[in-house]
């Protein structure tokens, strides 16, 4: 059990998030691990707080449903404050913020990372659109649980026909963001680096 | 051997997938959550493959088109939820009656009525037994995975055409909406089953002696269809002896092949004091379970899940009635199934209900707990 891998990604409907989960799902599979993909249908999916959750696995996936995350990604305050209660191993968990519209509060126990994700997506990229791409990139890059070149090819499988590269350089940007570190101090660094 | 990749695919998706291995090629129906990607997926797939699908005015006309379509040929699947399946009965009686097959898929949502559209209930299950009326046969599969549905859709196509009786599939928004790691062969056409070659010399469309080949409408034979009472060749009769013995048949038909209709599957302890009796999305629940208290601590725990629901697997229930001392059944709903395990374990052992109907999954927790409770 100590593989499994149970990740929440929330935020408002429309910012990508159920592609993004599948997206992270067909990455596990071509991987070649065990997958269980799940996401909220209701009317939350179209605004509010949304959220797909997908088990990652090398045992069989039984139980379908996140009980116990190991990652969280918040992309808006609503959800963050939704979905945090939900963690049940303070501190084990991996909590991963988006700066542009999360505003906390960080109690220090949780180690939330903060990352400017749709801010850089807009800025660097020029399409907000392309932000569930990159939070993937900055999930990937802080778990490393599945391989970047497997994770950067599934993006390009599932990404609407023409924008493929494109999608792919929002995960790579991901990568840079994380490793400029969290904070938004930082952001100043990152934007003269690139 | 066909080329196989593993896919990410969800529930609705393999349904219909499963339905095209099978040799699906006709679709109607009236999209309603969750079901509606299993139509989704056959209007993408259909027209490429020289199928015909149809978004049809309403449910019993979705209905209706598939039966015309099956007896004119073609194998004919339907998908719904709840409310659509209310709408559907009368024609499903239909079906029934004048021994067309075909599949209905039915996602269930939360019920009664409208309900909630987008929460997992198993609440039909009832209705699937007797939603249309008279005392007819039914076969119902309920999967509990996505490759369970891609497999169960095969069969139960296959099983319909064979029989010549509507199979229904039950499945739940749990399984109809995830997404799993599924293998499936890429050659589809070898899941398709011919069940009418042999057609004999004297073949009439509702034989006395049995269960006479389908063969489609206009296709040499002329007959008559009527969901009135009829004989032999199909044309109606209200003598006594020939509808009871009209009626006897359509039901011996399924148990004649027993084996091929009903499917259920044990694990756990070889002499478990607790077993667990579940279906479709909640044997997953289960399963978590078992594999934690048999697998990793030995205890005397099993569980039998139900692929096929109708007719009850009652042998299968009785034998595991005998070694265990206390069978907990979750359902969620209000407890349908529970009263059949009760009626064919009689004293055997002692039944306990696991009930939810709050629009959640019945958790692996729950079940540990009920279990908990009779061998501490």
């Amino acid at each position: 059990m100590g593989n499994r891998q149970e990740i929440l990604l929330t935020g408002a409907g429309g910012q990508g998030l159920i592609l993004a989960s599948i997206v992270l799902a067909q990455a596990a599979v071509n991987d070649n691990k065990n997958v269980v993909q799940t996401q909220s249908y209701g009317p939350e999916a179209r605004g509010g707080a949304s959220m797909a959750g997908v088990i990652i696995d090398i045992d069989t996936i039984e139980y379908p449903k996140v009980v116990n995350p190991t990652i969280l990604l918040c992309l808006n305050q609503a959800s963050f404050t939704k979905y945090l209660p939900r963690i049940k191993k303070i501190g084990e968990c991996v909590v991963i913020v988006d700066s542009t519209f999360v505003s906390g509060p960080f109690r220090d126990e949780y180690k939330v990372k903060s990352y400017p994700i749709t801010r850089m997506a807009k800025e660097e990229i020029g399409k907000e659109v392309v932000a569930n791409m990159l939070a993937l990139g900055v999930l990937n890059a802080s778990t490393n649980i599945i391989d970047r070149e497997i994770f950067r090819e599934s993006i390009f499988e599932l990404a609407p026909k023409g924008s493929g590269e494109l999608n792919q350089k929002a995960f790579d940007l991901g990568y840079s963001l994380y490793k400029h570190g969290s904070g938004q101090n930082k952001e100043e660094t990152i934007q003269n680096s690139q | 051997m066909p080329e196989t990749k593993p896919v990410l695919m969800q529930g609705n998706e393999a349904c219909a997938e499963g339905a095209i291995s099978a040799g699906v090629r006709f679709y109607a129906g009236y999209p309603i959550t969750p079901s509606t990607e299993v139509a989704e997926k056959m209007a993408v797939r259909l027209p490429d493959l020289g199928g015909v699908f149809i978004q049809m005015e309403d449910e019993i006309a979705s209905m209706a088109a598939v039966i015309g379509a099956s007896i004119g040929g073609m194998r004919a699947l339907t998908a719904t939820s709840g409310p659509g399946f209310s709408l559907k009965q009368e024609n499903i009686g239909y079906a029934i009656m004048a021994e067309i097959p075909c599949v209905i898929v039915n996602v269930q949502r939360m019920g009664p009525s409208t309900g909630v559209p987008t929460a997992p209930s198993q609440g039909d299950v009832m209705q699937a037994r007797w939603g249309t009326h008279g005392d007819h046969p039914v076969i119902v599969f309920s999967p509990a995975s996505v490759y369970e549905t891609y497999y169960l859709t095969i069969a139960a196509v296959n099983l319909s055409q064979k029989l010549r009786q509507p199979v229904i599939l039950l499945l739940d928004e749990v399984v109809g909406h995830m997404r799993e790691k599924v293998t499936i062969p890429k050659d589809s056409k070898l899941m398709v089953e011919k069940a009418s070659d042999k057609v004999p010399a004297d073949w009439k469309p509702y034989d006395d002696k049995g269960l006479a080949p389908l063969v489609p409408f206009g296709f040499g034979h002329y007959y008559h269809v009527t969901g009135l009472f009829h004989d032999q060749y199909g044309f109606p009769t209200g003598d006594p002896p020939q509808v009871e013995r009209s009626l006897e048949r359509i039901h011996e038909k399924l148990m004649k092949y027993r084996d091929e209709v009903i499917l259920t599957n044990y694990i756990g302890h070889k002499e478990p004091r607790v077993v667990i009796i579940t279906y479709g999305c909640t044997v997953r629940s289960a399963r978590a379970v078992v594999k934690k208290a048999y697998w990793n601590n030995r205890m005397p725990v099993g569980l039998l899940s139900l692929q096929t629901l109708w007719p009850f697997p009652d042998k299968e229930v009785k034998e595991v009635a005998r070694k265990a001392d206390v069978i907990i059944v979750p359902e969620m709903n209000m407890g349908q199934i529970v009263g059949e395990v009760e009626r064919h374990v009689k004293d055997e052992a002692e039944v306990v209900p696991l009930n939810r109907y709050d629009g959640e999954m019945i958790s692996p927790d729950q079940i540990s707990e009920m279990i908990g409770r009779w061998l501490a």
